[in-house]
């Protein structure tokens, strides 16, 4: 390094035209993309608890559950997608908490580009961690003997709608990362919110053996409603209200917490 | 300022009015619950010039040096950055300035030309743009070799190389330099050193913080001195040691037996306690000005003593901290680092 050759370089640089708002969101979706190829642990860390999940319902209470382990599998495996979103989404907030604890953030809001842009690049890396996550866990599945009765149609909408549950879902997570800075406290925090709404659902087992107050909450449980949706969907049985009443969180999380986490944003600062 | 976004900076900086300086702040305030952390603070930086904040831990230095960066809103005062205004114009400001922060904004999980590829591409630069771009920077700093390591294997001097690269993906108007050497080995420090010296030469204006009174005195053609939230000096290196007085005179004499005169006579002069060397029989005191340690001099000659040497320094930025807040500037890690 000398300062001749950095002058050099200066005087030679021509601005570009400014790039468009969908660019700047493309560039930190890239980014998210290489994040895979250098830390592809992180995948690992994706699917191993959902993966436990799966063997230990299926072949230690699938049986006892269901009165066999394929039979329980068969009903178990749209829940365990939706579970593995719904915790997932935690990353996300724990990513944006380590780049503001770093100051990356700090050179991305002192450059002229889209201000939501960093965070449709979080949205784009946590879509694509859902899809990677998903497909993992299907595929396992399927090797386990499940078999989605509504075929590849079936499957392709229950991805869909995981998108769509894991964007909603991804708003509580970048706005716990914009409040707090460390990213071991929002992955706390994260779990001890999510624990229950995951727990007290029809994931893992038919809620009608439940008490009924537990059955009140399982029944209006988000997360039920997801997992009710997404089983329709891949068994061909969903109706719309199923699917509507599955998008429903994930639509008010969107409309009240996209404007939050601007607003947190722009006038965050230490 | 349409232009700034469409051309090369340098013909849209000569299209601008030469006498718009590159920061212009007006009591700038900044409140973090009861603390103001800046305290009604008025600033000008001339075009193309090195300028350096220098202040203790805490003095606020940072803080203004975000808000004249847009990353946080001043709570009163007003300022402009290229002619544009802070807070009515902060895209235009982030168009024509670069900020590199005290810790190393980039992505660790990134090669350093990764990080350099994807800041190119904000800018606007595509594709095969952006990578010529960021190869061309990893050349000026000196860091081909590593572009392909992930940023967490760099030291820390190669970080700071690649963070302050990042900077200058664009030649902006206004570097900012958040203490730019913090925690660099000294050949490291002497490296961003030149490096700073050969940007400004090419007409960048720079304006960074440093809590090391030699990194002001070295590189900064002025140097404000904030403490506590508020300015309370600025100017060249030379004018802030001339307002503290001319440093320490130092005289040798050659007669042992004469020490105790001699002493009472500066002491008389001066107005201050003489300090005595150990060994030999030197003597140091705080000169005044230059005219009272000629005539404390005179005297001393007058009365028959003989000097074997004398010496007025300049003082140090340490002691016209010193004489300006009442206490020494840099902390502990500050001097061990200094060297």
């Amino acid at each position: 390094m000398n300062g001749t050759s950095s002058t050099r370089l200066l005087q030679r640089v021509e601005r570009p035209a400014p790039p468009s708002a969908l660019s700047n969101a493309l560039v930190f979706g890239w980014r998210a993309v290489l994040k895979f190829k250098h830390v592809p642990e992180q995948l690992f860390d994706l699917v191993m608890t959902p993966i436990m999940f799966t063997l230990l319902f299926t072949f230690v209470f699938g049986g006892a559950l269901a009165g066999s382990p394929r039979e329980y599998l068969q009903f178990f495996l749209p829940g365990i997608l939706v579970q593995t979103v719904v915790f997932n989404s935690v990353y996300s907030g724990m990513g944006l908490s380590t780049d503001l604890d770093k100051g990356l953030f700090d050179r991305f809001r002192s450059l002229p580009i889209w201000r939501l842009a960093p965070f449709a690049g979080l949205m784009v890396g946590d879509m694509l961690r859902h899809l990677i996550a998903g497909s993992i866990i299907l595929a396992i599945g399927l090797i386990l003997g499940y078999r989605p009765e509504a075929g590849v149609v079936g499957v392709v909408a229950a991805f869909l709608l995981l998108l769509a549950i894991g964007f909603g879902i991804g708003w509580i997570f970048m706005v716990l990362g914009l409040l707090i800075r460390t990213p071991m406290t929002v992955m706390t925090i994260g779990f001890t919110a999510i624990f229950p709404l995951v727990f007290a659902s029809n994931i893992m087992v038919d809620p009608a053996t439940m008490p009924g107050w537990l059955r009140a909450f399982v029944d209006v449980n988000p997360v039920s409603l997801m997992t009710t949706a997404l089983r329709g969907l891949m068994s061909g049985s969903a109706t719309a209200t199923e699917i509507a009443l599955a998008l429903v969180a994930p639509i008010a999380l969107t409309l009240i917490l996209a404007p939050v986490t601007l607003w947190l944003y722009v006038r965050s600062e230490r | 300022m349409n232009d700034l976004s469409q051309h090369g900076r340098l013909k849209s900086a000569n299209l601008q009015s030469p006498v718009t300086p590159a920061i212009e702040a007006r009591g700038l305030v900044k409140r973090f619950g009861e603390l103001k952390a800046v305290d009604g603070i008025d600033l000008i930086v001339p075009r193309g010039m090195i300028f350096a904040i220098l202040g203790p831990n805490g003095a606020g230095k940072t803080t203004l040096m975000r808000m004249l960066a847009t990353l946080s809103q001043p709570d009163a005062g007003k300022a402009t950055v290229m002619g544009h205004d802070l807070l009515e114009a902060p895209h235009e400001v982030r168009a024509s300035i670069a900020m590199t922060g005290q810790f190393a904004s980039l992505d660790e999980d990134l090669t350093g030309r990764e990080n350099l590829v994807m800041l190119a591409r904000l800018w606007g630069f595509r594709g095969r743009a952006a990578r010529a771009r960021a190869d061309d920077l990893l050349a000026a700093f000196d860091l081909s070799d590593a572009a392909n390591r992930q940023v967490k294997k760099y030291s820390g001097g190669m970080r700071r190389r690649l963070d302050i690269a990042a900077s200058l993906i664009i030649t902006p108007g206004v570097l900012f330099l958040d203490e730019p050497t913090t925690g660099l080995d000294p050949k490291a420090r002497k490296d961003v050193w030149k490096m700073i010296r050969g940007l400004a030469e090419s007409g960048v204006t720079i304006l960074l913080t440093t809590q090391y009174l030699e990194e002001a005195d070295q590189l900064a053609a002025r140097i404000a001195v904030i403490d506590h939230g508020h300015k309370i000096a600025e100017g060249t290196s030379r004018e802030l040691k001339a307002a503290t007085g001319s440093g320490f005179l130092q005289v040798s004499i050659v007669d042992q037996a004469q020490l105790e005169d001699a002493a009472a006579i500066l002491e008389r002069r001066l107005g201050q306690s003489v300090q005595r060397s150990t060994e030999g029989a030197e003597l140091s005191v705080l000169g005044g000005t230059a005219k009272e340690a000629n005539e404390a001099l005179a005297e001393l000659i007058a009365s028959g003593i003989e000097l074997s040497d004398f010496s007025m320094g300049q003082p140090s930025l340490d002691e016209v901290f010193f004489a300006l807040t009442g206490q020494p500037v840099t902390d502990e890690t500050g001097k061990e680092t200094a060297a």
